[in-house]
């Protein structure tokens, strides 16, 4: 089967090329059912992003609810060994401000079993690549939820302190961290830290080092040497991936340890790519394995249609009065020129390369 | 290069921070001239700025038509958007408070009724202290709620305290400390991180010693 590549949308050319990508890397489609038993998801309620499902009951009785997450998912159905897999699914989330829910479409993978270096640098190189199909153009952003983790450990400071700390990171509020920290009475050491943490941003090699210099405790310095080897490996060869340290992105540690990312391409307001390295998941589901994966929000490159406008058609036939068999034939030939052709008995407002009057 | 679109609050509060970014050495001049015109640009200096209601910024920013914006921290805590929060500007300086008549005594026998404009900072406030407490939102006027009886307190906004005593009404307790607050899109911040960066210093140096 041939297809004319201006027939997809951005959408499905980059989901389509996304896919060949991963095939390319030995990673298998998998497809899964549109809803789960409910429980699956009310028991990681904040792995899934937003609070409220989508719900019904089934014919026998048990409360179904339209998946909200594909990770989850892939999980549960993981049998042990090494499992790499790719997606493009719907996923149903109430969607931020607007409070409304939305049908998400996502790409992704999953690298589950075995996960090292190179399996990290693999699934980061994957990202980039993946940042690439979609504009030549991009930013891929790591941090390591293993830093904040260590930080946590070394703030003597309550549950609520600690979690306000973590969303003024997120935020980059360097100046409340600050304010905060003095407030309640956080050692100063500490307290730079954490406005480092919330301000600092840039390529990985000029950050690194002033990271090292940062670190509190063992389990930071661990975190830190993490990233480190990860950026020079991928650093190395002939494509080098360049990434940047970003270390407001914070996970739920609950969920996540180690690696974390985010990408951005321009023209979309926000990050089109996320994901990260989740063993804690995989764990609480009762399963032994490592994991690291991410998902491309294919929604968001609607941000990046427009402007554009292609015509309905190339030709526009207008049979008025004549006989249909004439309108057919002339339809035929013009289609075997390789032009699309609608017909209708007389012109309209739509958008036409030319019209022709039978 | 791509200049930074910049979004600022209509009104006093804007024309004060316009200010800042002027000292800055971000000023845009057109911005100065009675016209009818709504985007201003200044080639020289890469940024371009455009006029909004104060409310509406942090909307601009988190999606993106906006690089950066300045929003009073009342309403980033209200709308809680997905921005970043890079500097406060110490512009427009004013307090959320709790304020009621002066006889008020909180009946804790039954949930606390509160009138605001401000329905989630209210509510956060309220749990703090573990009170039950039953939100009537309004659009404005929120002094009259506790007049009417409508209300028994109110949440609001206190700059000067005069609206207050002219309707009676005290301060009962300060809730938030209130400012203007430079904000940036998450996507921009990346892509125009050295710009941005070179602003926000600027920024900071014409704020020490200025209000």
């Amino acid at each position: 089967m041939k297809l004319k590549p201006e027939i997809l949308n951005r959408g499905e050319a980059v989901s389509l090329a996304l896919r060949e990508l991963y095939h390319s890397y030995g990673y298998r489609t998998y497809r899964m059912s549109k809803f789960e038993p409910y429980d699956l998801y009310a028991q990681n309620r904040s792995f899934v992003a937003g609070e409220n499902l989508l719900t019904f009951t089934d014919t026998n009785g048990r409360l179904m609810a339209l998946k909200p997450d594909v990770t989850l998912s892939i999980i549960k159905h993981y049998r042990g060994g090494q499992q790499k897999v790719c997606y493009t699914e719907s996923v149903y989330r109430d969607t931020g401000s607007a409070r409304e829910f939305r049908e998400i479409l996502q790409t992704g993978l999953e690298c589950i079993g075995e996960v090292g270096l190179y399996e990290q640098c693999e699934v980061l190189t994957l990202a980039a690549e993946s940042l690439g199909r979609i504009s030549d153009e991009f930013i891929l952003d790591v941090a390591s939820v293993g830093l904040v983790a260590g930080l946590l450990a070394a703030t003597d400071a309550g549950g609520e302190t600690k979690e306000a700390l973590c969303g003024l990171v997120r935020e980059k509020n360097a100046h409340t961290v600050r304010s905060l920290c003095a407030a309640r009475g956080i050692a100063q050491e500490t307290a730079r830290v954490w406005e480092a943490l919330a301000s600092l941003y840039g390529g990985a090699q000029t950050l690194l080092p002033t990271l090292q210099g940062l670190c509190l405790n063992r389990e930071m310095e661990r975190a830190c040497g993490e990233l480190s080897q990860l950026c020079s490996a991928l650093g190395a060869g002939q494509k080098p991936v360049r990434v940047n340290i970003d270390c407001s992105i914070i996970r739920d540690l609950r969920y996540y340890n180690g690696l974390v990312f985010k990408g951005y391409v321009p023209g979309v307001h926000d990050a089109i790519l996320s994901g990260g390295r989740y063993d804690n998941l995989v764990k609480k589901l009762g399963k032994q394995a490592g994991a690291i994966g991410f998902a491309v929000y294919l929604d968001r490159l609607e941000e990046l249609e427009g402007g554009e406008r292609r015509p309905d058609a190339d030709v526009l036939l207008c049979y008025g009065g004549a006989a249909p068999e004439a309108a057919l034939e002339a339809a035929r030939a013009l289609r075997a020129q390789g032009m699309s052709v609608r017909v209708q008995k007389a012109p309209d407002e739509g958008r036409y390369g030319r019209v022709i009057q039978l | 290069m791509n200049p930074i679109h910049i979004a600022l609050p209509k009104g006093r509060l804007g024309e004060r921070v316009y200010e800042r970014f002027e000292r800055a050495g971000y000023g845009c001049p057109a911005i100065r001239e009675e016209s009818r015109r709504l985007i201003f640009e200044n080639g020289e200096t890469g940024v371009s700025f455009f006029w909004v209601k104060p409310s509406d910024v942090a909307i601009y920013v988190e999606r993106g038509a906006a690089d950066l914006g300045v929003a009073g921290s009342d309403i980033l805590q209200e709308y809680a958007p997905d921005v970043y929060e890079l500097l406060d500007l110490g512009l427009g300086r004013c307090r959320m408070c709790v304020a009621g008549k002066p006889d008020f005594r909180d009946d804790t026998a039954r949930p606390l009724r509160v009138a605001t404009k401000f329905p989630k900072i209210a509510r956060a406030y309220y749990s703090s202290l573990s009170r039950e407490i039953d939100v009537i939102r309004l659009g404005g006027s929120i002094e009259l709620a506790p007049l009417l009886g409508l209300s028994d307190v109110i949440v609001d906004i206190v700059e000067t305290g005069n609206t207050l005593r002219a309707n009676g009404l005290v301060v009962i307790e300060p809730v938030l400390e209130i400012s203007a607050r430079l904000i940036a899109n998450q996507a921009a911040y990346k892509f125009k991180n050295e710009a941005v960066a070179a602003l926000c210093r600027a920024l900071e140096r014409a704020g020490n010693g200025a209000g």
